[in-house]
């Protein structure tokens, strides 16, 4: 009778609520196309802005955001071959490896040279980075993209594990005892400028006439090709660009840790940003953004929680502890759990029209 | 001379056991057209099950003996074959008619639940196999040694390929099998029971992983709960190499990447043995995508 009639007030409540999020989000997503190169010019000048005050901010939470800047653009990129594409790259990690380790030797070389800004030495090995992984991919994708959906999963896992033991077995750049770093230029300015940077030119990729080409693969390969669409040509563009993007976030990534190990480019790196495309929702650029952000810092609240132990009283009434030793069964049951309830990821907020 | 010989001898075991898993993809491939990814980690499971039945059936019979041996091997593979089923009935079954690349991924998720839950219920270390079969050292010739443990791999895998290549020709549920697998829709209007055939299915590729991970765990004595994805990806690797869907070409895929493997890293270099496998897939499929004894596909629209 009458108790029933505030619970339906609530769920109305949150109906509306959730309306209005969705429509502030449509709108910001329209924005966002309409005036795709303003907001690009907005967010670089933004993350200047920022990088002009970045000594004030927490160096934590400064190295957490330049991870999540990392993670953005691994997960925007690779969105553009799994998501856009409908292709399964599972290897995405290599071409981080090798825009890591370009770019690295680069800056190790030239980087004590004064006669030219460390900036300018910076952009040089972070463009070459992500070219040497192009062209990697490219090299990749040529033979393999001939290949349909789980053999080309197979075949850009095993190349990744390639790539790994390739630079496990490269005495010159230090083999599996790792390769250090000199310069720790990756700030706030480079990562978050860069990050605008790939979404613009994924976006605007995507939705030029161009980039349906991709959507066609995606939807129907056989269809594609019937309407003359060449299809390899299509996948292997995908392919290399991502694998550009992949390069450069290396670059970020090196210039971050100051300390590369081929180990750290392995099969669960590359699993981790496949996550974060599904979790996102395959070919949804938003909401890849998103679920990059939260599984980047998923972690670091886990190890809060995990901390938090360590409070007298606290760890008495929520034993918390095993929960930073679950991060990896917590992936793969949201994986499995997504596949099952929700293939189309959490943060799809319309259907695209199919 | 006997290097060489030694080095097949090593390679023809380790082939062999792929061979066991390769079984299993080619399997579930030829039915279900989807790579089983966490197949791999089924095979480490039988390891970490023999591991804990060793010593509740050293109770009951004496260990290391070949009829206490065996008992291990036949209770881990029962409890696989369980596990595979499970695993099909609750991940992939209600994915069936879904996009393949969703199950695909599903698998995956499933892969590396098994693995982590792995590393947090057994723990991160690896664990010493215990012995279960006796050893005898048969053959000493100049530098040459086989024993009886490479021997009992090469004799459980012949004794299992025969046993499977029996059930698949000659009993009822290998016939639906086979009738599945050619078509699923005419086998389903027929009378065939695909629910059942594909669980069936599992369970048989699951046991097959199982016995492999107790021969493995024979002859390599160390386990952790990351060692299946490796041989996993190897053994997947020799089943194409054979021809996807094709059980004599899954052995003789895995007999074949087994003994490359070993040769390679005993005269060329150790270190690049992981990058082996992956090398000859890639080779396999610019040259024969369809594998050495499989048979080309037409898509059709």
């Amino acid at each position: 009778m009458n108790t029933s009639q505030p619970r339906a007030r609530w769920s109305d409540k949150l109906a509306q609520g959730c309306r209005s999020i969705r429509i502030a989000f449509l709108g910001l997503a329209a924005l966002g196309l309409q005036y795709t190169k303003t907001s690009l010019l907005i967010a670089i000048a933004l993350s200047f802005l920022v990088s002009l005050v970045a000594d004030r901010i927490n160096p934590y939470w400064l190295y957490i955001s330049y991870d999540i800047a990392i993670s953005i653009i691994m997960a925007v990129s690779l969105n553009l071959i799994n998501g856009y594409t409908g292709q399964f790259s599972l290897g995405h990690a290599g071409f981080m490896a090798v825009g890591g380790y370009a770019a690295a030797m680069i800056t190790n070389q030239f980087g004590h040279l004064n006669f030219f800004a460390a900036d300018g030495i910076f952009a040089v090995a972070l463009l070459a980075g992500g070219l040497a992984a192009a062209a990697t991919g490219l090299l990749v994708g040529l033979p393999t993209l001939r290949l349909r959906g789980d053999y080309l999963a197979i075949v850009t896992l095993g190349f990744g594990e390639i790539i790994r033991v390739i630079f496990q077995n490269m005495n010159s750049v230090g083999g599996a005892r790792g390769l250090s770093v000199a310069h720790g230029w990756t700030n706030f300015f480079w990562s978050f400028g860069l990050v605008a940077v790939t979404v613009y030119v994924v976006a605007s990729l995507v939705n030029s006439t161009y980039g349906c080409g991709f959507i066609a693969v995606h939807d129907d390969e056989i269809a594609a090709e019937a309407m003359g669409i060449n299809t390899t040509k299509y996948k292997v563009t995908a392919f290399v660009i991502g694998a550009f993007f992949a390069g450069i976030a290396g670059g970020l990534y090196a210039h971050a840790k100051q300390f590369l190990t081929p180990g750290g480019f392995g099969f669960m790196q590359s699993i981790t940003f496949v996550v974060m495309v599904i979790l996102g929702g395959m070919g949804n650029t938003i909401g890849v953004i998103l679920a990059a952000i939260l599984l980047t810092l998923l972690p670091e609240g886990l190890r809060y929680l995990a901390g938090i132990e360590h409070v007298p009283g606290i760890a008495q009434a929520f034993p918390l502890g095993w929960i930073g030793d679950t991060r990896m069964i917590i992936y793969s049951l949201l994986l499995i759990v997504l596949m099952l309830t929700r293939p189309q990821g959490l943060f799809r907020l319309r259907k695209r029209k199919t | 001379m006997t290097e060489f010989l030694q080095q097949l001898i090593n390679g023809l075991a380790f082939g062999s056991i792929l061979a066991l898993i390769a079984l299993g993809y080619t399997m579930v491939y030829g039915i279900l057209r989807f790579i089983n990814f966490a197949h791999g980690d089924v095979f480490m499971l039988g390891a970490f099950s023999g591991f804990y039945l060793a010593p509740k059936i050293a109770a009951l019979l004496p260990l290391p003996s070949i009829a206490g041996g065996i008992a291990v091997l036949l209770a881990s593979m029962a409890i696989c074959a369980a596990l595979g089923v499970v695993i099909e009935r609750f991940a992939y079954r209600p994915l069936r008619h879904r996009p393949k690349l969703t199950m695909l991924i599903t698998a995956i998720g499933v892969s590396l639940f098994l693995e982590y839950t792995g590393q947090f219920v057994f723990g991160a270390a690896p664990k010493s196999f215990p012995q279960i079969l006796p050893v005898y050292p048969l053959a000493r010739l100049g530098g040459l040694s086989l024993n009886s443990n490479q021997l009992i791999v090469f004799g459980v895998t012949l004794g299992l390929l025969l046993a499977l290549r029996f059930i698949v020709l000659n009993t009822k549920i290998g016939t639906a099998m086979r009738a599945v697998s050619f078509n699923p829709e005419a086998a389903a209007l027929m009378g065939v029971n695909t629910d059942i055939v594909i669980s069936f299915t599992f369970a048989l590729g699951s046991a097959l992983a199982a016995a492999a991970g107790i021969l493995w765990a024979v002859n390599y004595p160390a386990i952790d709960p990351l060692m299946g994805i490796l041989p996993g990806l190897k053994a997947f690797v020799a089943a194409v190499l054979g021809g996807i869907g094709n059980l004599p070409g899954a052995a003789l895929g895995g007999i074949i990447i087994g003994v490359t493997e070993t040769l390679v890293s005993g005269y060329i270099s150790s270190t690049y043995r992981d990058a082996i496998a992956f090398g000859v897939l890639i080779l396999i499929l610019l040259v024969k995508p369809s594998g050495l004894l499989g048979k080309k596909e037409i898509e059709k629209v």
